[in-house]
């Protein structure tokens, strides 16, 4: 382990730094990304000054693969995380520095070509070539047939009776690949579609070497690994409410380290120096952030319980988690099916001053009596008046809390889900009418088109997926 | 009063479902949260934005409720909506009025 940086950043979670063979008494990962599109300095600041063992870096949302997996039918060299590229060109240089091993699913659709694009990278940069693995078996596409009568959880339907063009399946992997990787020695592993908490678990699971039967190490170490996959929600973003809650520097948000012991208790903290902020209550409201029953948390490792956490703010952005309890795994493994679900037209115009929510229904209602005159009918359409109702125009009751009348700078959005891209086009044509035909003094007209790629679920026995770990040239199963 | 003087949120979605994390600022308010804000109360509040039931956890050692419901508008990723995911909803359900003989019952 490097030391850490003699500038103002000082490690502040852990008071006892870990000398550089170690014994592994603790293991310390910090959360590099927990978006696709996330900020990459608090993760470069990790690698410098965090004296890290591994860095993770969670970048696939639940649409992403499948938005990859159309980008890899063009390109069989593509399908990989749109900025990968331009994160390893940061990161690989500080690597060289600090022994950090690296854990990502930015593999998306495409982990092998990631993996090559990385070595590539390195060996063009004139930097050593990391140990990287690639983990596979996610993508489950290829036997989307047998699952014709699955149910899909978000309709309750047989799948067959889905309408549209299916495009990926990914089951969601657990961190047992990930761990395989890390024993045959592995310093960066890309993956596809693995359950994010697992890719914390992974090395938490190497690294101290529980069993798999282990429920109650599993289960807390998916409560850390959820903790830290959406990053910086963890110390201070997504939390600023002035007047209710304030967060300091909100714009250098630090993002989180976990200093995890063998019991799976972990004391989290951030670089000094960093804004944001981490307490108790950032703790909490990420602790059930996308939670349903707290006591039930599915994983494909365990089945998590939240409900007997114990917090203990330590003030100075270090706080305790403790407790969290887990058992057996339900053997089945949630699998998104990515579909192409039509198109979807929008236009937006604005309306000013006294009668501006009037102007604003009345080209509404024009566009609506356009569309059923040119015989255009959608399969569904919203009219949102940005201003008084964008957020809940489905509740009466949300719109009468509204003063609507007193609104005098409105936008109406017109959005419409149809068949073809021609169609969706005609949305937002229909829309930029009303400059000479709609209501008096509508302004700033814009409007666009975007395929639709929608998402279903369904729920497969794991012993139908088949992780691979594909290293230099090797092929291990794990199971 | 509202909610938001006692209380904090966050709003996460899985698929079709939204959860809303209502944490107490100080944990003594947890029974008074626990009490006033139910899951009858916080889906007549939300009225037909919601599709179904509304379900509640309780979690005392956090001091914490989360409420679990679809949406009526779909989740994420087949939803014209532009908060597609919800994530709004917290805020709304943070002006809740609390009603001060709630308050007073519960020894605060």
């Amino acid at each position: 382990m490097s030391a850490p940086g003699g500038d103002d950043y000082r490690y502040v979670a852990n008071h006892n730094p870990m000398p550089a063979n170690k014994a592994m008494n603790t293991v310390r990962i910090g959360a590099g990304a927990g978006y696709a599109g996330d900020r990459i300095e608090p993760a470069l600041d990790l690698v410098e000054h965090g004296t890290l063992d591994y860095l993770v870096f969670e970048c696939l949302a639940e649409r992403t693969i499948a938005l990859a997996q159309r980008a890899r039918m063009r390109d069989p060299d593509a399908g990989y995380d749109a900025l990968l590229v331009p994160r390893m060109q940061r990161l690989l240089p500080l690597l060289a520095r600090h022994p950090v091993k690296v854990i990502s699913n930015m593999g998306a659709a495409n982990p092998l070509a990631a993996v090559a694009r990385i070595r590539e990278l390195a060996s063009t940069s004139g930097l050593a070539v990391p140990r990287i693995a690639a983990i596979t078996g996610d993508d489950v596409f290829d036997r989307i047939a047998e699952y014709a009568e699955a149910t899909v959880l978000e309709t309750g339907e047989p799948l067959r009776k889905l309408k549209g063009t299916l495009i990926s399946a990914n089951a969601y992997l657990g961190a047992r690949p990930i761990a395989a990787a890390l024993a045959a020695g592995a310093e960066m592993i890309i993956t596809g579609r693995v359950a994010d908490p697992s890719l914390f678990v992974a090395p938490l699971m190497h690294e101290f070497g529980h069993a798999w039967s282990d429920f109650t190490f599993l289960g807390r170490a998916t409560v850390t690994g959820h903790l830290l996959e959406c990053a910086g929600q963890l110390t201070g973003g997504y939390f600023a409410d002035p007047g209710c809650k304030a967060v300091p520097d909100p714009w250098n948000i630090g993002f989180p380290i976990a200093t995890v012991a063998a019991d799976g208790a972990a004391q989290f903290g951030k670089l000094a120096g960093t804004g944001g902020l981490l307490t108790a209550a950032t703790v909490k409201e990420q602790l059930l952030y996308e939670i349903h029953d707290p006591s039930r948390y599915l994983t494909p490792d365990v089945v998590a319980d939240f409900s007997s956490v114990e917090i203990i703010d330590h003030g100075g952005d270090r706080v305790e988690v403790s407790g969290g309890d887990g058992s057996p795994k339900s053997g089945r493994l949630k699998v998104s099916i990515g579909y192409l679900d039509g198109f979807a037209g929008h236009g937006e115009i604005s309306y000013a001053g006294t009668g501006a929510v009037d102007r604003a229904r009345l080209a509404a209602e024009i566009i609506t009596h356009r569309l059923r005159t040119i015989g255009l009918l959608p399969r569904a359409m919203r009219c949102d008046v940005i201003g008084v109702n964008s957020l809940f125009a489905d509740s009466k009751s949300w719109s009468d809390n509204y003063a609507a009348t007193q609104c005098r700078d409105v936008r109406l959005r017109i959005a419409a889900h149809v068949d073809t891209r021609e169609q969706a086009e005609l949305i937002g044509r229909e829309v930029e009418a009303l400059y000479t035909n709609g209501p008096a003094g509508g302004g700033g007209v814009t409007a666009g088109v975007s395929e639709r790629v929608s998402i279903a679920s369904i729920l497969i026995p794991e012993s139908d997926v088949n992780p691979q770990v594909i290293g230099e040239g090797e092929h291990h199963a794990t199971t | 009063m509202q909610l938001r003087e006692i209380a904090h949120a966050r709003t996460g979605d899985k698929g079709n479902l939204v959860n809303i994390a209502l944490i107490a600022y100080d944990p003594a308010k947890f029974e008074l949260l626990r009490r006033v804000v139910s899951a009858r109360r916080v889906h007549e509040w939300f009225g037909s934005l919601v599709a179904g039931e509304v379900v509640r956890y309780e979690l005392p050692r956090l001091g914490a409720l989360n409420f679990v419901f679809a949406r009526a508008t779909g989740g994420v990723t087949n939803s014209l909506v532009l908060d597609g995911h919800g994530k709004s909803l917290g805020f709304l359900l943070l002006d809740m009025p609390v009603d001060d003989t709630s308050m007073r019952h519960a020894g605060t």
